[in-house]
């Protein structure tokens, strides 16, 4: 579904990725770990238009993402929920989610697409009307989530969504997320919480100093000797 | 009754500092920059309304096309500068930007002195007659009900688009966060470029407005208002709709009040008193936005 070749990214002269190829398939939960400043976040914004690579190829259904503008990936279905959920803080819960079905010219599906992310989300329900800033945390990556939805994304793209939430909230989160893959969107998600990460997910890619060094099976990097040391606070 | 009487004459001119401080905030809101060529927005804007009313006469209905034609002119001509003057150094370091906004003003201030059909000399703007109400022994002129008329009509306008309308809400959301914007595949080119028109054809009926109400036109007839908008902008809090709103009428009403108690000389001096005051005091201004981050 999402093929990533070899892409060489730079932030002025440095480099931030350094050939970094993985794929995504239809279905799955394929996540990418690393430690802070690997490349995680940087892959994410180039594979959504947000940066271009020097060099490397991005395929998504089999066409190029690099020719196509940001309203024309989201169009197509992939839809980036940023780090640090960057909703819309000054305008209401529900105008969040009309940002989030921007691209969608359908608008007569519209209204049942509200109800399927209320049903996912009820508090986002209650809180409708209110202005995004005054939500907490986990309700604001609720909302976040919530407003990719409205694109209805085939492939959905998540940036740390377990970051800065209490613990209660992370599971939920989670959960959501598996929730999300059952109903049929495949998920790419980055994390920091490897733990969580590799226990949804079905395959996974370590990425370190902006390459891939590991790659497989979700379960069996999280068994190996290797990934535990570096990033499962194992020994 | 003076204090009245004067209140009234603020609120009219204040309506127009509110009419160009708009265009100044709603700019600045979505790519940060002090966009310093907008009072000459409001001299061409004057201009185009000084062209049909000559070839019209003054009759409601030419002022409805004086106000149409000038804003149109002015909102595509703020797409224009927008995309050969600012889009090139969107990325640039924003004095790059403000340097080139500043080079814009000079050149259509110079610029408009030697157009044939402007020219360097000031030309009498054709107004009505103005007939004088007096209620209960405060005098209100035609002008002063036209300009707060069409100020408020404008202002409610605006609102409705700002919040009611797909557009509106794209431009808040780019406003606050241009990546995510981008991330949601809203067309933020669109929305800057809808941003300059709105501000323009704002500016261009402040233009027609202050004609009206000081009837003449010349290239350097936008310098003031347009500085002046601009302190109601920063007063109000640079980035705030109802900041700019409240911010020109609180200017209007102190230069009024200051010309009519304490002396005409000394109105400009307190127009930029106040920015001074609220740069040391209250930066931010009085909507100034809160950039509490959540954890």
């Amino acid at each position: 579904m999402l093929k990533v070749d070899e892409i060489n990214v730079f932030y002025g002269t440095i480099q931030a990725l350094r050939g970094i190829s993985f794929e995504v398939n239809e279905g799955e939960i394929v996540t990418l770990i690393g430690a802070n400043g690997a490349g995680k976040t940087t892959t994410l914004r180039t594979i959504s238009g947000l940066m271009r690579p020097k060099t490397g190829s991005i395929s998504f259904l089999g066409q190029n993402l690099l020719k196509c503008d940001a309203s024309r990936i989201v169009e197509m279905g992939l839809c980036h929920v940023p780090e640090g959920r960057r909703i819309f803080a000054n305008l209401t819960v529900m105008e969040n989610l009309e940002m989030g079905a921007y691209t969608r010219k359908d608008t007569k599906n519209l209204k049942a697409d509200y109800d399927i992310v209320f049903h996912r989300f009820p508090r986002l329900k209650e809180r409708i009307k209110q202005i995004g800033g005054t939500l907490s945390g986990g309700e604001q990556q609720m909302l976040a989530m919530g407003r990719a939805l409205m694109a209805r994304p085939k492939l959905l793209v998540l940036d740390e969504p377990s970051m800065g939430l209490a613990p209660l909230f992370v599971s939920e989160i989670f959960s959501i997320i598996k929730d999300i893959n059952k109903a049929g969107t495949t998920v790419l998600l980055v994390e920091q919480n490897a733990n969580m990460a590799l226990s949804i997910a079905n395959r996974a890619y370590v990425i370190e100093t902006g390459r891939i060094s590991l790659s497989g099976d979700a379960k069996e990097l999280a068994a190996s000797s290797e990934v535990r040391k570096a990033y499962l606070g194992g020994k | 009754m003076e204090f009245i009487q004067q209140m009234i004459n603020g609120i009219s001119l204040g309506s127009i500092y509110a009419l160009l401080a708009l265009g100044y905030t709603m700019v600045y809101g979505i790519v940060k920059l002090l966009n310093f060529a907008h009072g000459d927005i409001l001299m061409l804007g004057a201009y185009a309304g000084f062209f049909i009313l000559t070839f019209m006469g003054v009759t409601p209905a030419s002022m409805l096309v004086a106000f149409i034609f000038s804003m149109t002119i002015c909102a595509i001509l703020g797409i224009v500068i927008e995309r050969t003057c600012y889009k090139p150094l969107r990325t640039s370091p924003r004095i790059a930007a403000l340097i080139t906004a500043i080079g814009v003003s000079t050149l259509i201030e110079n610029g408009a002195r030697v157009i044939p059909f402007m020219g360097p000399n000031p030309k009498q703007f054709p107004t009505f007659t103005s007939i004088n109400y007096d209620v209960f022994g405060i005098n209100i002129s035609m002008v002063q009900i036209v300009v707060l008329g069409v100020s408020i009509i404008l202002m409610v306008l605006l609102n409705y688009i700002v919040n009611g309308t797909k557009m509106g809400k794209s431009m808040r959301a780019t406003s606050y966060d241009m990546d995510a914007a981008f991330l949601m595949g809203i067309n933020v080119n669109k929305v800057i470029s809808f941003t300059f028109a709105i501000g323009a054809a704002l500016g261009a009926a402040g233009g027609i407005l202050y004609a009206t109400a000081y009837p003449q036109v010349q290239p350097y007839m936008g310098l003031m208002p347009g500085l002046k908008a601009f302190v109601a902008a920063v007063l109000g809090g640079i980035g705030s709709i109802p900041g700019a709103m409240l911010g020109g009428f609180i200017l209007g009403v102190a230069e009024t009040l200051t010309k009519g108690f304490i002396s005409s000389k000394l109105a400009d001096g307190v127009a930029f008193g106040i920015l001074i005051l609220i740069l040391v005091v209250k930066p931010a201004g009085l909507f100034g936005k809160n950039t509490n981050e959540k954890v």
